[in-house]
């Protein structure tokens, strides 16, 4: 065999005999590498301890009750091995694993973005330019997908076993995660964050499409969405807007909510900073400090305006805490992307913010 | 047949089936007198009662559990009462006996005797403890009963503050009880400074002293953050403030982080006195010096301190910044680097030693057999990338069972047999007692075992039914619980059996040199005829026995 095949086969044999489910991720095999090398270690180094363990019980055992024993201390080369050689372990454990969580925490740039929203108890994907689905994840093969997660009631965990990955899912906040499937399949999600009486039923599927087809069928769904909204008025009814387009749907919550009144799309100035281009523009602020206008700082100058202003604009706007939903937020978000002249490649979000809850 | 000391063998020997005279237990025995008593003993003994009832409660719970987990759809109970039991079973392990257990029983007995000291420093708080604690708990159970809580004893936000169930009881009455846990340490760290004997310093003062000192430490610092974390959920849940709660503004991770940076040390409140059970025992039963004096000290003041600035490794997957992730990732591995030179030391304390192989001494086995496995196993969570799988699984029910029933529950058995003379004066039958503990320590095994592999498939922790692929492992587990429930049958009827009937020990049956059997078993009102002088360090056997104990 070759050397690649032995390591398949071994792969598959410490896989199977630890339970693990398949590798279906980019990242699992990674994860699984240094689950394997904990394990061998771990159970080397136990069985080391238990066998000098149980010889000394066989050697030294009592031969009376009123045996005495010499003194013995430790001396003290094996008082540093005893520090050295688990700190040696542990540390150079600590480095694969902390190396692959750092890497599985920033996002490729041309990662595709889905929106999650988990609510008691199911969870719902909307694509930007797509449609909405609940409880099915359809994503293409050999892409990297980020997902945007939060929550509109209580904490879940988005966890998918055969990726080896998992994320809260937290009310107020945009949390993220990204994976890449290699190859086309189902997998199970689960929700891994107790979240009440139906936790345990609160799954979903993740379909990775052949590329080709993933892209046909979100022609298909858009084409939908279009002809949809053809049959309809220039006034569409309230549920109606679930059905259009992340991005179109965000245009509607911006005219609604009046966020119009004071922002302009087309780069005129106004009372507040312009959203054409605003994604990702580095902003100077009010009172000194810049800020990278991400997903993590336009959701909080939805919620807490005045927390950092930009510079030379007044803090005037009032907070939307309360009164947008999540659907909304990420709506907004997605209109604001869409608003940029040239092609911004989304990175990583600063880090969580808050975001509304409302309704559940 | 053991000479007694020449002031208990002064009265007449006493017959199989006569309790020795003149003991604490004979200083009334209305009662009346118990309920009233300030002897740190008869409080200990009292506690043990007390913590052995919660462990059956909780034990019942658990197995009910186990059953109902036997089958992936709904067999025995419905959603609702699942999540609501498996909340009663963490709330009345964890609180009602974990925290206590230890130190509030073989703590309160033994700190005194093995300080020379005639009670605890401040004896009638002990019992205002034992109150507390009864009050306490009293009040929990009522309030689990009665709001019918289905949190998990976790309480996370925003689910504890919204849900339409009543917690408020349950955590005004874990506030009471974490009164109790302040008083309980307080007293034990004046006793451990003030009421020493002459020439017991600090370098020559039993081990299990040293954990118990350390445990109280942990206990005075981390339990008022309990209590203010507390505090502020039953105003968020009973007022609406909206701390926790994200619609009104509020940060929900913001509890996690004041929850886990007291539940956190308290994985060390349940773990550290069991480690000192285990120097004492292993010393005992091998006749032999703790292999080196200072590790085990200097370990027991690190797992201490560093046990504080391990929380944050609860939110690896929570939303928690990279920086702060690889920080506790770090800081957790140097709390299991103490452990690991503990396990060590423990070991080559066995070196030339004269090895008896008792029931106490199986639990020493399985508790450091378990106590690496379930270490390895946190080491393995604190790499922050595979905990990303792990994180919420069975893996980490059965990591943190692995030391909290695997070590700890082990420890406490151990401590319960190798004291159970010095309390009441009698013996277990050995033979029995090496069985049942070797039963406990494979139905352990048998228990969890499966649970780590059940995280492994990705299994959900808290899940009332589950996917069918789960079964078989499910299944095993559930017999492996079967036997541990088995095992602890056996133990409390042959300890049950004991107390009256079983054979009158002596003073020190196991030929002990632990400064507590220095007095008879069970020990007098003010534990010591006469001072003892403590000449010699503690569990040294290099020279024959002379007038001690034996």
């Amino acid at each position: 065999m070759s050397p690649l095949a032995t390591e398949a086969a071994g792969n598959d044999l410490l896989r199977r005999a630890l339970f693990l489910p398949e590798q279906a991720s980019t990242l699992a095999p990674q994860i699984d590498f240094l689950h394997y090398l904990i394990i061998v270690t771990t159970l080397s180094v136990g069985l080391t301890i238990a066998a000098a363990f149980l010889f000394m019980v066989v050697k030294y055992r009592r031969r009376s009750e009123s045996d005495t024993t010499p003194r013995f201390t430790t001396p003290l080369w094996l008082e540093a091995t005893y520090f050295g050689l688990p700190v040696t372990l542990f540390l150079a454990w600590f480095v694969i694993g902390f190396c692959d969580y750092v890497a599985f925490a920033e996002p490729p740039r041309d990662a595709l973005d889905v929106y999650v929203t988990a609510k008691q108890w199911m969870w719902k994907f909307a694509y930007p330019d797509g449609p909405a689905s609940i409880n099915e994840l359809r994503v293409p093969a050999g892409k990297p997908v980020r997902l945007l997660i939060t929550s509109r009631d209580v904490i879940h965990s988005f966890f998918v076993p055969e990726f080896r990955l998992k994320h809260d899912a937290v009310p107020g906040r945009y949390t993220q995660l990204w994976f890449e499937a290699p190859r086309p399949g189902e997998h199970p999600v689960l929700c891994a964050e107790y979240c009440g009486l139906e936790h345990s039923k609160m799954r979903a599927r993740v379909i990775v499409m052949e590329a080709n087809a993933f892209q046909d069928w979100i022609t298909a769904e858009k084409a939908k969405l279009v002809a949809d909204n053809g049959l309809r008025d220039a006034q569409p009814p309230p549920g109606a807007a679930q059905q259009a387009s992340l991005r179109e749907q965000g245009g509607a919550v911006a005219a609604r909510k009046g966020c119009l009144k004071c922002h302009s799309v087309d780069g005129t100035a106004h009372i507040g900073p312009t959203w054409r281009d605003l994604y990702l523009r580095r902003e100077r602020l009010e009172g000194g400090g810049e800020v990278i206008a991400d997903e993590a700082y336009l959701t909080e100058s939805m919620m807490d305006p005045a927390a950092r202003v930009v510079a030379g604009f007044r803090p005037v706007m009032p907070s939307y805490r309360g009164l947008l939903t999540p659907g909304e937020t990420a709506a907004l978000i997605e209109y604001i992307r869409a608003l940029r002249s040239r092609d911004v490649t989304p990175t990583p979000s600063e880090g969580p913010v808050y975001a509304p809850a409302s309704g559940r | 047949m053991r000479q007694l000391p020449a002031d208990e063998a002064s009265h007449q020997p006493p017959r199989d089936g006569v309790a020795p005279a003149h003991s604490y237990l004979d200083h009334g025995t209305t009662v009346w007198s118990w309920l009233t008593t300030k002897d740190h003993k008869r409080i200990g003994v009292m506690f043990l009662g007390s913590v052995l009832l919660m462990f059956f409660m909780g034990g019942v719970f658990a197995l009910l559990l186990r059953l109902e987990l036997l089958q992936p759809q709904p067999s025995f109970f419905d959603g609702l009462t699942y999540n609501r039991l498996f909340t009663l079973h963490g709330v009345t392990m964890v609180w009602l006996f974990l925290i206590p257990s230890i130190p509030t029983t073989f703590g309160n007995f033994c700190l005194p005797l093995m300080l020379g000291a005639k009670d605890l420093a401040f004896p009638r708080l002990n019992l205002a403890s034992l109150y507390l604690y009864w009050f306490g708990a009293l009040v929990t159970l009522f309030g689990m009963f009665q709001g019918g809580t289905d949190t998990g004893w976790t309480f996370y936000t925003p689910y504890s503050t919204t849900s339409s169930v009543e917690v408020l009881p349950v955590l005004v009455g874990i506030f009471i009880l974490g009164f109790s846990t302040i008083l309980t340490g307080v007293n034990f760290i004046v006793s451990t400074h003030l009421t020493r004997a002459k020439g017991l310093t600090w370098r020559r003062i039993p081990l299990f002293v040293w954990t118990i000192y350390g445990t109280s430490i942990i206990q005075v610092l981390a339990t008022p953050v309990l209590a203010i974390t507390l505090a502020l959920v039953g105003l968020d849940a009973g007022f609406g403030i909206g701390l926790f709660d994200p619609q009104r503004g509020g940060d929900p991770v913001l509890y996690q982080h004041l929850f886990w940076f007291y539940s956190h040390p308290a994985v060390y409140i349940m773990i550290l006195p069991g480690m000192g059970v285990v120097s004492e025992l292993v010393c005992a039963f091998a006749r032999k010096n703790i292999s080196s004096y200072a590790a085990i000290v200097i370990s027991t003041l690190g797992i201490a301190f560093v046990g504080f600035f391990t929380w944050g490794h609860h939110m690896f997957v929570a939303g928690q910044s990279v920086f702060d992730a690889g920080a506790f990732g770090v800081l957790s591995m140097l709390v299991a680097i103490f452990t690991a030179v503990k396990i060590l030391t423990w070991t080559t304390t066995l070196y030339r030693g004269s090895i008896a192989i008792t029931a106490p001494f199986v639990y020493v086995a399985g508790f450091i057999f378990l106590l690496f496995f379930g270490g390895m196993s946190g080491v393995a969570l604190a790499t922050t990338s595979i905990d990303i799988h792990w994180h919420d699984t069975y893996f980490v029910v059965a990591h943190f069972h692995f030391i909290m029933v695997g070590a700890s529950l082990m420890a406490f058995f151990g401590a319960l047999h190798y004291w159970f003379p010095k309390m009441f004066g009698r013996r277990y039958p050995e033979g029995l007692g090496i069985g049942a503990a070797v039963l406990i320590v494979f139905g352990f095994i048998a228990t969890f075992l499966p649970q780590f592999l059940l995280g492994n498939a990705g299994m959900p922790r808290r899940y009332f039914t589950y996917p069918e692929q789960y079964q078989p492992l499910h299944v095993t587990s559930t017999a492996g619980a079967s036997l541990l429930g088995f095992g602890f049958l056996i133990i409390a009827l042959y300890l049950a059996w004991s107390l009256r009937w079983g054979k009158v020990s002596g003073a020190n049956p196991w030929g002990s040199r632990g400064y507590e059997w220095l007095t008879p078993s069970p020990p007098p009102l003010h534990n010591f005829h006469e001072v003892p002088t403590f000449e010699r360090d503690v569990h040294d056997y290099t020279v024959p026995e002379a007038g001690h104990g034996a």
